[in-house]
């Protein structure tokens, strides 16, 4: 990569149309807040703009891959309290705004969504200026995304972006390393794995669609899952978690990047979405029409594993 | 590490292994059937503890977890055959939901030989002495469930 690439990366066009988007829609009453990124010592960060005189803050590039839908999850009442939001999405983020109408826990007139065409994003994000895209530093959810250009927004800002490109090692490779592992050895991963979890919660609180207002790995009578963060209620919680999220998981990431042990939850996810796709030729999408493959069924459905 | 150890342990010395077995059934189908082939005096294996429930789409994935968690060396799932739902769909929703959680599970590197599931309706008493004596035979070949227990050795109870 070192001799092509310039240091330089062109600025996103979208950027002042943004702004300016922010602008009018506060100034003109249609929205109370506007959630999007700004730049911070540390890389991007997620900004609530009030006052229309700020807008000027908005920015957008490969660093911002905070998935601020998760501002919209119904748990985060204090937010909601601000007034209408004005949100700034990427494709995945749309996903989990489609995701969250799906299942009517915001309707469409809540929110203003305000999408970004999207050519992939940092898997280490924290630099002082964004870097350019390439094997060794895209985040690697980004390759093959299929929703780059968010459909289920108000406002498409930007020119068309390059396709992210290949990381040097996909998921979808990660997940086959592991399906040619015998059994003995995923085992011996995933509680290795699962047993470093401090059940920190990270990964919930995050996430846009972990909707429950109690979650059962709170509940006590009676206790489901074992709060001591031992390796077997570590397991209990974690497959409850990527459980909860089969069907509905939008491959935003954000589990894994806010992990402090550094499970490799991404590659759970992945596979729940391989397990819906081979079975229920199933993909998400941010169409909030597409019904979820858990809660729905078809009469012919795949059974060969019952007896 | 050997199977046996830990039972030789508490004074049963050189007692072969018999897996314990957890099963989930429908009360309508695979608990009628079992009844039934408990009335037809079917011989079967005695290390099945049924757990009845409204429906299979009652079954929570999470009551697995907890069965193994709680020392079953494997679970059984049973509810009434497709169509035959008493709440006509409660079995297909369980169909995708166990369908998915048995993938997992095979993912995280649970044998999948430790999860039977099955449609057992209220006149399959055969059927369901077929499934529990399947389910013991290749529980009994895969061993005590160690693996598991070995995750947490404190706070153990037997089921």
């Amino acid at each position: 990569m070192s001799d092509t690439v310039t240091t330089e990366v062109p600025v996103y066009a979208g950027v002042a149309e943004l702004r300016r988007i922010a602008r009018e829609l506060l100034d003109a009453g249609d929205v109370r807040v506007i959630i999007g990124w700004e730049h911070a010592r540390r890389g991007a960060r997620p900004v609530f703009i009030t006052d229309a005189a700020d807008a000027d803050r908005l920015i957008f590039d490969a660093r911002c891959v905070h998935n601020l839908v998760t501002y919209l999850n119904p748990r985060r009442d204090n937010v909601a309290e601000l007034g209408k939001i004005g949100l700034v999405v990427k494709g995945c983020d749309a996903k989990a705004v489609a995701g969250l109408l799906r299942e009517a826990q915001l309707t469409r007139d809540d929110v203003v969504l305000i999408g970004v065409r999207c050519g992939g994003v940092l898997e280490e994000a924290e630099l002082p200026r964004a870097a350019p895209l390439g094997p060794e530093n895209v985040a690697p959810r980004c390759f093959g995304c299929d929703n780059r250009e968010p459909e289920l927004v108000d406002h498409l800002l930007g020119e068309s972006q390059p396709e992210p490109p290949r990381p040097l090692t996909t998921i979808d490779e990660r997940v086959a390393a592991l399906d040619a592992q015998p059994l003995e050895k995923r085992w011996a991963f995933w509680t290795e794995q699962f047993g470093r979890c401090v059940r920190c919660y990270a990964c919930r609180q995050v996430c846009p669609l972990c909707v429950c207002e109690r979650c059962v790995a709170e509940k006590s009578r009676p206790q489901w899952i074992e709060a001591s963060p031992h390796p077997r209620g570590n397991l209990s919680w974690n497959i409850t978690r990527a459980l909860h999220l089969a069907g509905r998981c939008v491959d935003c990431g954000e589990c894994e990047r806010f992990c402090p042990v550094g499970i490799p939850l991404s590659l759970v996810n992945r596979k729940l979405q391989q397990i819906v796709a081979e079975r229920y030729d199933y993909a998400v999408s941010d169409d909030p029409e597409h019904a979820a493959p858990i809660g729905d069924y078809r009469l012919d459905d795949k059974q060969e594993f019952i007896k | 590490m050997n199977d046996e150890s830990d039972r030789r342990q508490d004074g049963a010395a050189d007692v072969a292994f018999e897996p314990r077995i957890t099963a989930f059934v429908c009360n309508w189908c695979t608990y009628t059937g079992a009844d039934l082939a408990g009335t037809s005096r079917l011989h079967m294996a005695s290390n099945v503890r049924i757990i009845r429930l409204p429906c299979t789409g009652r079954i929570d994935p999470l009551f697995i977890i907890k069965a193994f968690e709680r020392g079953a060396d494997g679970v059984i799932v049973s509810g009434c055959h497709p169509a035959d739902c008493h709440y006509t769909s409660g079995n297909y929703h369980a169909r995708r939901r166990f369908a998915v959680f048995h993938d997992l599970m095979e993912f995280i590197g649970v044998d999948p030989r430790r999860m039977t599931f099955s449609w057992v309706s209220a006149s399959e008493g055969a059927k369901w002495r077929d499934v529990v004596d399947e389910a013991v035979r290749s529980v009994r070949e895969l061993g005590p469930y160690d693996a598991y227990r070995a995750l947490a050795p404190v706070g153990d109870r037997e089921i």
